[in-house]
């Protein structure tokens, strides 16, 4: 039997689908995502198929959102809200990181709030003010949140399910710019656990390290450097929180060189953490400082300038020319 | 809603008046639930002054006391059921303990032990909220909740007169309208947030009436008549249980204390204003109707006051006690399985502890 092809924004759908139809007690509700299946059309059909009980709408209100889940998911459902776009998700982050992320620890596990927290991801659509940003650090920072973002459509099915079935909370980053690009989705595949690193390409020379929509651009790095001789190897997170240290060192080990690349702005990134982590864990097998290609420190730019924010094939190998393969010789 | 919306939500109903006298047109309490309503309130009593003695003990780290509100503290927790689920703040360690939690449980958290020291989900109580109205949004979850599930549970809501200002505050009230959800927004206004007056909150014409921008009910109730606070909230808990809604409930009351111990009343103001206030004590009134219905004598005060007494003394004695705290709980409940970094850092903390022992 062939395997479908779907884009991540029905992948996502199919996903919550599933998981609507396993466990009566996933609920999901946010701004649009009712009768109008969203402003990306992630939920079509929910609310239609569901009905008003299992997928509606609600005033427009982050906060509210986030914090009506909480209660809910402490009166035995599993609620999988939407937060229209990143920047909007902000007046939500008092619910989020004073209570979503420490109830659980608050209460000695006696309240566990198995909730997701879906927030379409980053840039690269050409999208005006506040519907770009790359705020995975502020969630990654808190601790009790578990942070995931998915690179491909496969991984958006099986880790959103993967989400739902969790014990505790899950902010689920999905990159917008994939939402609709085609790719094979094996829904049968099974759920992966949340926590592993994909290697989504093996390498020799160096090791890219990159997650949710800076995996597709890392590859393409690493496809164009091997026509100029390079065999660079990728590695897609898929977790943030928990990090695969496990997966991302042994990779750096083999290759001694090492990218992180993030479209969110350097400074006190995720992609800092990442560098920081493997510098201390793999420092005497490294060739080269690593190094980390990021966003600049500046919001999120206007359409006609992001070309030139985002990092792109160029700037990755441009910074993996720097990896000092002259010393090597 | 009535014909006239604004008037049950700026006329503050009232049973027992200040004298204890019945309010002319009430209907007259049952006095042996009244009987009981006044242990609860010495109760109460005995407990805030129990806790503030235990801060200057240096036995806990502060405490935010309900003096002067304990009428609203039982009142709440009283028209509850075993289902029902109470969301109290930092305030309301009176309340919690009125829906019969171990008093001690709910200060071990004052005393440094841990975030929250009772369990939220045996009682029906969730844990005490520190940052102002964010627990209202929770309690409209639980009661949403509850409804799509077909179960009849009612939540109690508890925020005071600063919290109105927050936006989490309109979130839930708007959002519990709009779900129909069964939650009873009970605020004890106590006409301070800290320094801050009622009068730079809002000057709305209560805040029960901003009830009607959300289409609920608001009723203004006197916050020391534990008569009327049982009968209003009552009626409220009543109509969210049959599905009709939330209501907003205000309390007109008065924090007799500083906001806390580390707090200086004197700085905001005056003696005259708290005196005012100690004529309208919310056990007084009780008390005198009782005596004066010839329900309470000498020697039921004397029973009610030696057994308050001997709750203070066991909680004085239990949170006197040194508790054993676990370096290895920092990491245990952050997640249901802690990542590998935290257990590395787990095994750092204990490898560092056995140094030190060593």
């Amino acid at each position: 039997m062939s395997v479908p092809k779907m884009t991540m924004a029905q992948a996502i759908n199919t996903a919550l689908r599933d998981a609507m139809t396993a466990d009566e007690s996933v609920v999901v509700f946010g701004e649009d995502v009712g009768p109008l299946g969203g402003v990306f059309r992630v939920t079509d059909g929910l609310h239609r198929d569901f009905g008003e009980g299992r997928c509606f709408d609600t005033p427009l209100a982050e906060s509210g959102i986030v914090g009506m889940a909480v209660g809910m998911a402490m009166n035995g459902m599993r609620p999988v809200v939407e937060m229209q776009f990143d920047a909007f998700a902000y007046p939500a982050f008092e619910q989020i990181t004073s209570h979503v992320a420490k109830l659980g620890n608050r209460t000695r596990g006696r309240i566990r709030l198995p909730m997701v927290i879906r927030i379409p991801y980053a840039g690269g659509i050409g999208g005006v003010e506040h519907h770009c940003d790359s705020s995975e650090a502020y969630y990654a920072h808190t601790p009790g949140l578990t942070v995931v973002t998915p690179a491909t459509n496969a991984d958006a099915y099986g880790l959103l399910r993967a989400a739902i079935e969790s014990p505790d909370p899950v902010v689920f980053l999905e990159p917008k710019k994939h939402y609709f690009a085609k790719e094979e989705v094996d829904v049968a595949a099974g759920v992966p656990p949340i926590g592993r690193a994909a290697v989504a390409r093996e390498g020799r020379d160096a090791t890219l390290i990159a997650y949710g929509p800076s995996v597709a651009v890392a590859l393409a790095a690493a496809e164009q450097a091997k026509t100029e001789g390079r065999d660079l190897g990728v590695i897609d997170l898929r977790s943030i929180v928990p990090f695969d240290d496990e997966t991302v060192c042994a990779a750096v080990r083999r290759t001694g060189r090492a990218v992180v690349v993030a479209e969110a702005p350097g400074f006190a990134s995720v992609a800092s953490e990442i560098a920081a982590r493997v510098g201390e864990r793999c420092f005497h097998h490294l060739e080269a400082p690593v190094r980390r290609v990021t966003g600049f420190d500046v919001p999120y730019p206007p359409p006609k300038l992001e070309k030139h924010f985002l990092p792109g094939v160029d700037r990755i190998l441009d910074a993996v020319d720097t990896l000092q393969w002259g010393d090597v010789a | 809603m009535g014909a006239d919306p604004f008037e049950a939500a700026i006329t503050v109903t009232r049973v027992l008046d200040e004298s204890g006298a019945l309010v002319r047109g009430a209907k007259k309490p049952d006095t042996a639930a009244l009987s009981e309503g006044y242990r609860r309130l010495v109760f109460a009593r005995r407990l805030n002054e129990q806790a503030g003695a235990l801060v200057r003990q240096g036995r806990l780290a502060v405490y935010p006391s309900s003096r002067g509100q304990e009428a609203c503290q039982v009142a709440c927790a009283s028209v509850l059921g075993e289902h029902d689920w109470l969301f109290p703040t930092y305030r309301d360690t009176a309340a919690i303990a009125a829906r019969g939690v171990d008093p001690v449980e709910v200060l071990t958290m004052l005393r440094g032990d841990w975030h929250c020291g009772y369990d939220p989900v045996a009682h029906k109580v969730a844990p005490q909220a520190t940052p102002l109205a964010t627990q209202l949004p929770h309690a409209v979850g639980v009661g949403h909740a509850a409804r799509l599930k077909g179960e009849d549970t009612v939540v109690m809501a508890l925020c005071g007169d600063g919290a109105t200002s927050e936006g989490d505050f309109h979130e839930a009230c708007n959002f519990a309208a709009v779900f129909r959800a069964p939650v009873v927004f009970f605020v004890q206004n106590n006409k301070y947030a800290i320094s801050v007056p009622l009068a730079r909150q809002s000057v709305a014409p209560s805040l029960a009436a901003k009830a009607i921008g959300y289409g609920m009910p608001g009723i203004r109730v006197d916050g020391n008549d534990l008569v009327a606070l049982q009968r209003v909230l009552g009626d409220a808990v009543a109509r969210a249980r049959a599905g009709e809604g939330p209501t907003l409930v205000e309390a007109d009351t008065y924090r007799m204390e500083a906001h806390t111990n580390a707090d200086d009343a004197s700085r905001y103001r005056t003696e005259d204003e708290v005196a005012g206030w100690v004529q309208r004590d919310p056990l007084v009134r009780v008390r005198t109707y009782l005596t004066e219905a010839g329900v309470l004598d000498g020697a039921g005060e004397q029973e009610i006051t030696a057994a308050a007494e001997d709750m203070a003394a066991g909680v004085r004695a239990r949170l006197g006690e040194e508790a054993a705290v676990d370096p290895d709980e920092l990491f245990a409940h952050v997640l249901s399985v802690p990542t590998s970094q935290l257990a590395e850092q787990r095994e750092a903390l204990r490898a560092e502890l056995e140094f030190e022992e060593a």
